[in-house]
């Protein structure tokens, strides 16, 4: 996790001013619950829209959901396994548990879900862990039939692969130590040192080329290879935030109970389920099983199960509703 | 002075007393020149021996020890809540080991030697390491995947900041090493051309004295030519021995060790390596590069159906300069190694090919099988490797030890016999001088 320093802009007394401001105004919430701070959900909700219209493709388009088995789903039935693309390091999402050796975690749950209605028998379901750059490929190279890996619908990855009707609601989010006294996520970032992961959405809301949200904050970038990363050096006190999606950000609340996630988000996003581009018989499949999956309460019980204790709202909020 | 030499010259007892002061002063002078400049390779030798090759020797072991501590570290965490106690005890021993090396280093380091920022570097650095790899641990038994994270920063911090000082400090004391190598191994020119000088003179005074006085033998100066060909051979041969004893140790010794080093931490980087992918549990594509670049600096790109010796790396370039007898060692760290090969590329099969994250661990490294793992196969490798270079150290021990006290009694002997010359020189000429009373 080799990590670069990327001045953004160059506001070093403001940084310094920052930082003295941070030790003098210390303490800060220290409540037992990891994310204190209470949500705005109806901005949200707002911003998310303004976004989605704003994008040149509509990403709640998907095929209309059936149980039909089409030329897709015989192929993989005939081959008596589903392969699905999944991650092994998002806590609370799909993890592996060293002490019981499975991958465990709310995107887990949907994989199985999906694989065991698909092939009727949860033994002909394979997981398969896929790196975050590698989802693309893996499915168009026919490595995995699914990508269940919280997975950003966009208009560019849209063009690759199909997605599934969007399965959750994320924006992103910035988590501080308790001690910071940052009261939202405009002072969490202005002017300090902000760590996100190489590649992820988080690192575009500061890129200027990309003209994202955030490129004037003046915050010092330190980029890192993957988002646990950036808590291993909020711990050790060389990085002031982090900023990556409110599900890992959850996960990072989780797994330290002295970091908080400030108010306030940016970039508003849906996640979704990637399959081969013209396998739309499979698409309808997988949006019948979501949709049955969500209307079941399957979904809801899942989200409560592993993600409620460190998000900020309920489930609803988070099942993406299409403008 | 010129005419008092000219004065001196005239007459026949004058030429003679001039011969004797040259003589005298041309084997004393052989005989100090001779024991100073053997001295100076005598210490040097002494260098080597009891200074600079245990020094170089120390910082590869410490740079080894390094190493190997990531890699196990990296062994018990993928072993969790299973890490039998020897893979923690290896981590212990290794840490023990390099900290106890690092601060003997440091105190037989002069103030403004180079080493000195090297060792502090390592000193501040060590205990840092160990507290991530602590985190690490503690993390990795709550089953939080933080640990990973940890793990990772711990390694990278041992692979941009520990081992590149390590290796540095492995450098400099390489190069002490080579410097009193070259030192103790330099031709006395000096001493041989002041030898032949002083045999020339004794000669010349010889001959110009049969000429006058019709008489064949001097005693004094025909025994001051044995004693100065005498401190001429004891020199040539002492410098010839302990010259061609110092390059066997350098030839069998030093060198293959350092070369076997430089194996032995490629071996090691590849392990952990191997280990950082399956804690990054394909989050990223790094740690399978990091390994093909170990390996390939290793052994090269050609497989088992090449033998070592044909491939290029730093394995084959340790078996090229072994001496014969660590051949059998080196030969069987060859094929641990290639076996180790083959059950990588069986996990590696198992992680992507069939996504058996499980059985991908279990092919690398497992608490209970200790036989069929890749593991298994790097340690049949390191040890045979150590086996190796335990032999190579003994080598250079056996052709080093002993030629500073060689080369000291040379110089002693040299010392005695100008004397014994110039006295001898000095009786013979009193002898003829005396004649003229």
């Amino acid at each position: 996790m080799r990590s670069t320093t990327v001045p953004t802009r160059s506001a070093a007394a403001l940084a310094v001013l920052a930082a003295c401001a941070a030790v003098l105004g210390g303490g800060g919430p220290s409540g037992a619950v990891p994310t204190a701070a209470t949500g705005a959900p109806q901005a949200v909700q707002q911003t998310q829209q303004q976004q989605a219209q704003s994008d040149t493709c509509d990403i709640y388009a998907s095929v209309p959901p059936s149980s039909v088995d089409g030329p897709a789903v015989k192929a993989i039935k005939a081959r008596r396994s589903l392969v699905i693309g999944v991650d092994q390091n998002s806590y609370r999402w799909g993890a592996r548990n060293p002490n019981t050796g499975q991958i465990e975690g709310f995107d887990i749950d949907l994989a199985r879900a999906i694989g065991t209605a698909i092939m009727g028998d949860p033994e002909k379901v394979v997981l398969k862990p896929v790196a975050t750059a590698d989802r693309v490929d893996a499915v168009q190279k026919n490595r995995v039939d699914l990508i269940v890996r919280t997975m950003t619908v966009n208009c560019k990855r849209m063009e690759d692969v199909a997605f599934s009707k969007p399965y959750f609601s994320i924006t992103q989010r910035v988590l501080v130590p308790k001690t910071s006294p940052a009261k939202n996520l405009d002072e969490a970032i202005g002017g300090r040192n902000v760590c996100v992961a190489k590649g992820s959405t988080a690192a575009d809301v500061f890129d200027p080329a990309k003209n994202g949200a955030k490129k004037d904050a003046g915050a010092h970038l330190t980029v890192v290879e993957n988002q646990l990363d950036c808590l291993v050096l909020m711990q050790l006190g060389k990085v002031d935030a982090t900023m990556t999606d409110d599900g890992l950000a959850a996960g990072q609340a989780a797994q330290d109970q002295t970091v908080r996630i400030v108010d306030g988000d940016v970039q508003p996003e849906v996640i979704g389920v990637a399959m081969l581009k013209g396998s739309t018989d499979l698409t309808a499949r997988v949006n019948q099983v979501l949709a049955d999956y969500h209307a079941g309460g399957e979904w809801g019980r899942s989200y409560d199960r592993w993600l409620k204790p460190y998000m900020l709202n309920d489930a609803e909020h988070y099942w993406p509703v299409p403008h | 002075m010129r005419a008092r030499l000219a004065q001196a010259t005239r007459t026949p007892p004058g030429r003679l007393r001039l011969a004797g002061v040259v003589l005298a002063v041309l084997t004393v002078a052989f005989g100090g020149l001779t024991a100073w400049q053997l001295e100076t390779r005598a210490s040097a030798a002494d260098r080597v021996v009891s200074y600079s090759q245990p020094l170089s020797r120390d910082a590869a072991e410490i740079h080894r020890s390094l190493a190997d501590a990531a890699t196990t570290a990296s062994s018990g965490f993928l072993l969790a809540g299973t890490e039998p106690r020897d893979v923690r005890a290896r981590y212990e021993q290794d840490l023990a080991q390099a900290a106890k090396l690092i601060s003997q280093a440091a105190a037989r380091t002069t103030e403004t030697s180079p080493a000195q920022d090297s060792l502090s570097r390592l000193n501040q650095q060590l205990p840092v390491y160990a507290g991530l790899v602590e985190s690490a641990r503690a993390d990795n038994r709550q089953g939080i995947p933080l640990g990973g994270a940890y793990l990772r920063y711990a390694s990278e911090q041992m692979q941009t900041v520990l081992l590149p000082a390590a290796a540095e400090l492995n450098t400099i004391e390489t190069r002490e090493l080579a410097d009193d190598y070259t030192a103790a191994r330099s031709v006395p020119w000096g001493a041989y051309g002041l030898a032949v000088l002083t045999l020339a003179a004794l000669g010349w005074v010889q001959v110009t004295l049969f000429r006058r006085t019709n008489r064949v033998f001097n005693v004094g100066l025909l025994g001051a030519t044995a004693a100065v060909l005498a401190g001429t051979l004891w020199l040539a041969v002492a410098g010839v021995t302990t010259g061609s004893a110092l390059e066997r140790s350098d030839h069998e010794g030093a060198t293959p060790l350092r070369a076997l080093n430089a194996a032995r931490v490629d071996v090691l980087s590849a392990r952990l390596a191997e280990n950082l992918n399956l804690v990054a549990r394909g989050s990223t594509a790094t740690y399978n590069g990091q390994y093909a670049d170990a390996t390939k600096r290793l052994a090269g790109i050609a497989g088992r159906s090449t033998p070592m010796r044909r491939r290029s790396g730093s394995l084959p370039n340790a078996l090229a300069l072994a001496p014969g007898a660590a051949d059998q060692a080196l030969a069987t760290a060859a094929d641990q190694y290639d076996s180790w090969q083959d059950r990588y590329q069986d996990a590696l099969k198992a992680e992507v090919g069939d996504a058996d994250y499980q059985g991908a661990l279990n092919k690398t490294v497992s608490a209970t099988d200790t036989t069929s793992t890749a593991d298994a196969a790097f340690n049949g490798t390191d040890r045979a490797l150590a086996q190796a270079a335990d032999i190579e150290q003994a080598r250079f021990e056996a052709a080093a030890d002993g030629t500073a006290g060689d080369l000291r009694l040379a110089a002693g002997a040299a010392a005695v016999l100008g004397l014994v010359a110039a006295a001898a020189a000095l009786r013979g000429l009193g002898r003829r001088l005396a004649e003229y009373r």
